[in-house]
């Protein structure tokens, strides 16, 4: 009785099949490849819920330990930086807005510093344009540390925080509504100041959110930091140095994490935070219980900054006062959203010809930027965020490159995650807080 | 198209010419498709929307600027000068403008001088934020410039570096080995533009799939640029629709 008739194999594409018939298990197991055969390839994503958007994780695995991590991105290109090249400069706002789709008030401020350095009106925007774009930033870095905190705690397995985190983020998602008339997208910041005031009802919502949420910080920190899953799943995880952030670029909270508190509203500072009492928070540890504490920090730093952005609002234009530049009509809130005020139609349309064609000039062709070149670079929630735009004296961006921190920051996910088990793979991808959209444009 | 005039004239009335498609419902036949970096809408020459198509872009020449430049300029300029032995060769212009410095360097030199940019202790720049590609197609015969912008976090200051290669050769030497950050942003500069980056660990496309043909942020490459199918139809790309020609 020969082999064959009990594990006939043969070699296939796959590698080598064994046919089993019973009694012969010595014979296949000694055919098995122990070296080899232990390393499997898992594709993680790019649907996967843990995965925080498309992003696909190519893993090497040995049993559960993750020998090679390959990130592969570019599943939710949109090709905004080529687009922007075919609208006017106004334009762009919406379009930069719908890249980080979690921080849309910094993409929309980033962009406009930029266009206004080029315009050479940086220093013509009025003081309150600037404190209500502080203003909205800051909120906006709450709202999206709070989707963070919200994933990230779903991802390790605490539902209620993610019920919670979108609790309070809606909040802030209303007050945008009120502000912008959008809830996401707003195209809000432009070139040259605001879309619109802060109406009166924003600010009793903000001053009702500033008496709620250090209640519901406390809450989270309940609810989380003496955990013991919690703790596990984050102290010592995914750990990564000040020397390893700054050779692969990484910014934001997960280098401060790493103990170097550098934050670009402290140390370049612009919109006029230099004026402004807040910390920069630190964890000296680098892994995911530092960014968790470090952005927890953040959120109390942001409250601080939004109540004394509101003490300083005062009442004037928020828009520049260069008639060639400045959007020509007030924009005002309807029932359907955000749109040309009434007084402004009924006059460009009924009373004065040379509004009608100074609106038309100023809407269809847009102004005209002088050419050059200029990085301006901005703290988002994620990190430096920075934009290279470049003007040839159109009325069109010649070039608009946006230095996303997602797109950065997840270069660091080998270095975080081999060596690793696959568990602290999700833990470690959900604390550099990529945004897929913004990741890739 | 012979029809319309085929058609029996009975009473010696003169029947108008139907323009063709008027009736059918099929689109007229159009126009060839508007050559690359003409614009959308179907405009030849500038691309201009406005009603007005007679605009002419100038394209202003970029200028050295004169010593001394003012800010922290001077320092980094004598710091590399005196750092790098190359500088005569490798540094081509010093721009200033609107408040930032720009070395344009010769793209053989670029990962010298990040070199010498991060290590040397008067210059300590730690940190690459930006890479990009700009194509100035018509307006320089090396056309593809790689930007990168460097961050000093020690003395805080922040230096432009600019490349510029041609379309036929345009290679230059990856700055990975000095700043590893720069991987991605090469790979996507070279999956926009077609930059090569010599010594790059993984010179492969990013953001668009593996297969894509072109580089389609170049000023020659067409806004969409391909058809899309959908169901079965075929929707061609914005540039030749119908309703923009």
């Amino acid at each position: 009785m020969t082999t064959s008739n009990y594990a006939a194999e043969r070699e296939t594409t796959e590698g080598r099949v064994f046919t089993v018939t019973g009694g012969d298990w010595d014979q296949v197991v000694s055919g098995t490849d122990p070296i080899n055969d232990e390393r499997i390839v898992v594709n993680m994503g790019p649907q996967h819920p843990s995965t925080h958007g498309v992003l696909r994780l190519i893993l090497e695995l040995e049993g559960e330990t993750v020998r090679e991590a390959r990130s592969v991105v570019g599943y939710l290109h949109t090709g905004i930086e080529k687009n922007l090249e075919y609208r006017n400069w106004v334009q762009g706002s919406t379009f930069v807005t719908r890249m980080d789709y979690l921080a849309p008030i910094f993409n929309e401020t980033a962009y406009s510093l930029a266009v206004e350095k080029l315009l050479g009106i940086t220093d013509d925007i009025t003081e309150r344009a600037t404190t209500i774009r502080v203003l909205m930033m800051e909120l906006n870095r709450i709202s999206s540390h709070l989707v963070w905190l919200a994933t990230t705690g779903m991802e390790l397995g605490a539902i209620s925080i993610m019920l919670y985190g979108f609790r309070e983020r809606e909040y802030i998602l209303d007050i945008f509504e009120t502000i912008t008339g959008l809830r996401m997208n707003h195209a809000y910041v432009r070139p040259g100041g605001v879309a619109q005031d802060v109406p009166d009802a924003a600010i009793v919502k903000i001053r009702d959110f500033l008496t709620m949420m250090p209640k519901k910080l406390k809450e989270y920190e309940d609810l989380l930091s003496g955990q013991p899953i919690w703790t596990e799943r984050t102290q010592g995880v995914a750990v990564l140095d000040a020397t390893a952030c700054l050779a692969l670029g990484v910014t934001g909270p997960v280098l401060r994490s790493a103990g170097l508190g550098w934050d670009l509203r402290k140390t370049m500072p612009y919109c006029g935070y230099e004026s402004y009492e807040f910390d920069v928070p630190t964890h000296p540890d680098g892994d995911v219980w530092g960014r968790y504490l470090v952005r927890l920090a953040e959120i109390r730093e942001s409250l601080k900054l939004v109540e004394q952005a509101l003490d300083r609002l005062q009442p004037g234009p928020v828009m520049v006062a260069d008639r060639k530049i400045a959007w020509p009509a007030q924009l005002a809130i309807g029932v359907d959203g955000m749109g040309n005020s009434l007084e402004h139609v009924a006059k460009i349309m009924g009373q004065s010809m040379e509004s009608l064609i100074h609106h038309f000039k100023l809407v269809t062709e847009g102004f005209r930027v002088p050419p050059g070149q200029v990085y301006v670079g901005i703290e988002s929630p994620r990190g430096e965020l920075g934009v290279h735009a470049v003007s040839d004296g159109g009325t069109r961006p010649y070039r608009v490159h946006y230095r996303e921190p997602s797109f950065v920051n997840l270069q660091a996910l080998p270095a975080m995650a081999e060596g690793g088990l696959i568990a602290d793979v999700i833990a470690g991808g959900a604390s550099l807080d990529p945004v897929m959209g913004g990741c890739d444009r | 198209m012979t029809a319309p005039n085929d058609r029996k004239n009975d009473g010696g009335v003169p029947v108008p010419v139907t323009p063709a498609g008027a009736t059918s419902g099929a689109p007229a036949e159009l126009p060839p498709s508007s050559p690359a970096g003409q614009g959308m809408f179907g405009m030849q020459g500038s691309g201009d929307v406005s009603g007005y198509g007679g605009l002419v872009r100038r394209r202003t020449p970029i200028e050295e600027a004169p010593r001394p430049y003012g800010g922290y300029f001077d320092e980094v300029r004598d710091a590399l000068e005196e750092a790098y032995p190359h500088f005569a060769d490798a540094i081509e212009k010093v721009v200033v403008d609107r408040g930032e410095l720009t070395l344009h360097v010769r793209p053989e030199r670029i990962a010298e001088v990040c070199q010498v940019m991060r290590d040397d202790l008067a210059l300590r720049f730690e940190l690459c934020s930006s890479v990009s590609g700009v194509d100035y197609l018509g307006a320089d015969e090396r056309r593809l410039h790689v930007v990168y912008l460097l961050t000093s976090m020690t003395y805080r200051r922040r230096v432009r570096l600019e490349a510029a290669v041609s379309v036929e050769d345009p290679h230059l030497p990856s700055v990975t080995a000095v700043y590893p950050t720069a991987d991605w942003q090469e790979r996507e500069a070279y999956d926009m533009f077609g930059v090569v980056f010599d010594g790059h660990p993984n010179l492969t496309r990013i953001l668009m799939p593996d297969d894509w043909e072109g580089h389609p942020q170049r000023k020659d490459y067409p806004l969409g640029g391909v058809p899309v199918e959908y169901k079965g139809a075929e929707i061609p790309p914005p540039d030749r629709r119908r309703s923009y020609q």
